[in-house]
């Protein structure tokens, strides 16, 4: 077995434990929190399933994005929704036989790694050449966008301008994924496109990237507008009752 | 003051260039050592501030999820860039949100997380300096804390929450600001924010028995400190004097006489404002709160009803039933909050807006109106912040923006809306809340009121509106104010419920 293969499937190990554990370890944290106040942005639904809508139109369609901005909402949603669909798209290489849905949606997967782009560069020029945006802007904050511009680029180019051996793409994570070892093809793009996929892994729970999961633990999103018809306390906030 | 001029209006509303630095040397007076002692803070900047700041910044991310989400979530995308009304009328652009947001974010990269500690110019850490300390303290008292920002976030990101908890920092090391400070102090000494003793109170209210009956020969009564009585009302002490706050008070003292319920005010509990919520301070919040509780015990009465204050209202109808028990829905071996919670007549809302409790009213046919009263004035509406985004009214989302707009339309005959990307959950900030009533940020409140009177302007010009209704008492002090200075008359703005006074039948119905 070649040292490249080894190394990347190494890489990979690394990359996903750090981003598994990073990741768990972060939602805990959000989860044992407390939030000793009600503090919804109002007006906000009353019951726990207006709530579970609420969150729905926040994930699904960025609703308070799109109230805010209309270029940022429709480049924004058009990346993420993109790469929704890319990341279904890969699922290929994951599983052996493929899904008949994944199958389906190959074409269209195909498309969205394009829009994606587009949608990227999109945000990246807002960055750039709005002067507020380009004021708030940190360095990482254009390289997380020149991190994922370079994932989509180079994935795309193994698509549309040197075609890489898919086939034993997929035998080395079918084979990754049961701690055995099959050959990476010796491709330059394909280095890159997964160097750049292990480096977003890893940073993922240390970054901005937290805002996914962040978004479900937002107070002023996910609690019920109710706090007339029902006692809320924290269990810090509590205590100061029984030494008062 | 003197020199104090209005921003131009902008002539079509578009985001304004940024001028940075702008307002970096506006700075709120800081709290003496006198005024901090009282409220058990250190009086003045502690020797190893630094340290102590960071470890209650570690307690707070313990303590309050919001701040921990909202420290990792933002991506900086500019949602909410232009939002603030502070921005748009001093262009300065550390008083975008999240660039506010970003003077504690940066410190909080830089101590609690790896990459801050690892590489912080790449993610904009920065140590905590005095330079950054003192930029805390300027702008965190440009921030109104009014959650505009935080209805455009797509995490929901509020800077009301940061600003928060920075001045819960600052107040900790001994930096708290004047205004604030002194007004919790106040209210622990004497009752009410404007330092009114028990005394005056009386004689107040008993002048204003005297008024009322001058005016319309009806024996209105202006009760305190009555046990027994069905209805505690909690309301600003702005309303027991100043202009135009008191016709409000008057208001709601003949919807209790013409609906026939017994009500009582408390000299002890004598203000519905809980500065506790500006500074941010649980301990103070929840303090302030008890008093209310502890008057309903008291007075042994049946519901609790506050009074026009935007901020008051989102801290009773938010916070009250987790500070103080006055709600319902506690479990069976609360013991704290059953003591109250038994007490209270669950058929009713509790606690009430006075909105909430006219509305019923009128809907149950207990008062009738003479809707003419009110022809001279040609009305809008301003929708106070805390009560838009914060707080609700009645039993479904958004009453707060529909109750007391029935009620206007109830009284009155003349309405206009103002444009809607400003109103309702959109509502612009007055320019005077959270803690910036005071006249050291003059500056800041003229500016920061742009948004809302170019609007107001509009509908001016177009329906020749000539009466601004608000259901809060910083919003009437503060437009009363800054109005003159944009060339308005500043009886333009009043309560809602000086309308109903204006209107209502009282005696034979």
């Amino acid at each position: 077995m070649d040292m490249t293969s080894i190394l990347f499937a190494i890489l990979f190990y690394f990359a996903t434990l750090l981003f598994v554990v990073g990741l768990l370890y972060r939602i805990n944290t959000y989860a044992r929190t407390p939030a000793p106040l009600k503090i919804p942005t109002t007006p906000a639904p009353t019951s726990k399933a207006g709530v579970a809508l609420r969150m729905a139109r926040e994930v699904v369609l960025f609703e308070s994005l799109f109230k805010a901005n209309l270029w940022t909402w429709s480049m924004g949603w058009l990346f993420h929704a993109s790469l929704v669909l890319v990341l279904l798209r890969h699922l290929r290489y994951f599983t052996e036989p493929v899904w008949g849905w994944v199958a389906f949606i190959q074409p269209f997967g195909v498309y969205a790694g394009l829009t994606m782009l587009l949608g990227l560069c999109g945000l990246w020029v807002r960055r750039l050449f709005v002067e507020r945006i380009r004021y708030i802007s940190t360095p990482s904050d254009h390289l997380m966008l020149v991190l994922l511009i370079g994932i989509a680029a180079s994935g795309l180019s193994m698509k549309f301008v040197a075609h890489t051996d898919v086939i034993a793409v997929k035998n080395f994570f079918l084979g990754w994924m049961q701690f055995g070892i099959q050959p990476l093809p010796a491709d330059v793009p394909l280095y890159l496109h997964l160097i750049m996929v292990a480096s977003l892994l890893v940073i993922f729970p240390i970054s901005k990237l937290l805002h996914a999961p962040g978004v479900f633990f937002s107070p002023s999103r996910n609690q019920a507008d109710n706090p007339r018809e029902k006692r809320h306390i924290a269990a810090w906030a509590q205590q100061l009752e029984s030494e008062s | 003051m003197a020199d104090i001029a209005a921003p131009a209006y902008r002539i079509i509303p578009i985001i304004p260039v940024l001028k940075p630095g702008a307002m970096e040397g506006v700075k709120s007076f800081v709290a003496s050592d006198k005024i901090n002692e009282a409220l058990g803070f250190p009086g003045h900047l502690v020797d190893d501030w630094h340290d102590r700041a960071i470890a209650r910044m570690g307690e707070l991310l313990s303590k309050y999820r919001s701040l921990r989400v909202y420290m990792d979530a933002c991506v900086h995308c500019g949602a909410c860039s232009d939002k603030c009304h502070y921005f748009i009328g001093t262009q300065d652009p550390k008083n975008m949100p999240v660039a506010r947001q970003d003077l504690m974010r940066s410190v909080y990269r830089r101590y609690f997380t790896l990459p801050g500690k690892l590489f912080p110019k790449l993610v904009g850490a920065r140590d905590l300096t005095r330079e950054v300390l003192d930029e805390w303290y300027n702008y965190y008292h440009q921030c109104s804390e009014c959650r505009r920002c935080s209805v455009f976030c797509p995490y929901g990101i509020d800077t009301a929450e940061v600003t928060m908890a920075a001045r819960e920092i600052l107040d900790s090391i001994g930096y708290g600001q004047k205004y604030s400070n002194e007004i919790i102090g106040k209210v622990h000494k004497i009752g009410n924010n404007l330092g009114l003793p028990g005394p005056a109170l009386e004689d107040t209210l008993q002048g204003l028995e005297e008024d009322v009956k001058e005016d319309t020969g009806i024996g209105v009564r202006f009760p305190i400190d009555v046990k027994g009585a069905e209805v505690l009302l909690i309301t600003p002490s702005a309303d027991f004097f100043a202009e135009p706050h008191i016709d409000s008070l008057i208001g709601y003292a003949k919807v209790f006489h013409a609906t026939g319920t017994s009500w009582t005010l408390s000299s002890m509990a004598s203000e519905a404002a809980n500065f506790g919520i500006f500074i941010g301070n649980y301990d103070q919040l929840r303090k302030i709160a008890l008093r209310i509780r502890q008057a309903a015990l008291e007075l042994g009465v049946k519901r609790i009803v506050v009074g026009e204050c935007g901020h008051a209202w989102r801290v009773a109808y938010s916070f009250w039933n987790t500070l103080s028990g006055v709600g319902e829905g506690a479990d069976q071996n609360d013991r704290f909050a059953q003591m109250l919670q038994k007490q209270l007549d669950h058929r009713y809302k509790q606690p009430m807006h006075i909105c909430e409790f006219t509305w019923d009213m009128i809907g149950r046919n207990a008062l009738s109106f003479d809707k003419e009263a009110n022809d001279k004035h040609i009305i809008t509406f301003h929708d106070s912040c805390n009560v838009a985004r914060g707080s609700r009214m009645g039993d479904f989302a958004g009453g707060q923006f529909e109750i007391p707009r029935n009620i206007i339309k109830a009284v009155a005959n003349n309405f206009v809306e103002m444009s809607p990307e400003t109103i309702r959950e959109q509502t612009f900030c007055c320019g005077g809340g959270g803690g910036l009533l005071t006249d050291d940020l003059i500056d800041l409140r003229v500016k920061g009121a742009l948004p809302r009177m170019e609007v107001l302007q509009q509908v001016v010009d177009e329906h020749g509106v000539n009466f601004m209704a608000t259901i809060c008492a910083i919003c009437k002090a503060q437009f009363t104010k800054v109005m003159p200075i944009y060339g308005f008359d500043r009886r333009m703005v009043g309560g809602v419920h000086q309308l109903v006074s204006n209107a209502i039948i009282l005696g034979d119905k």
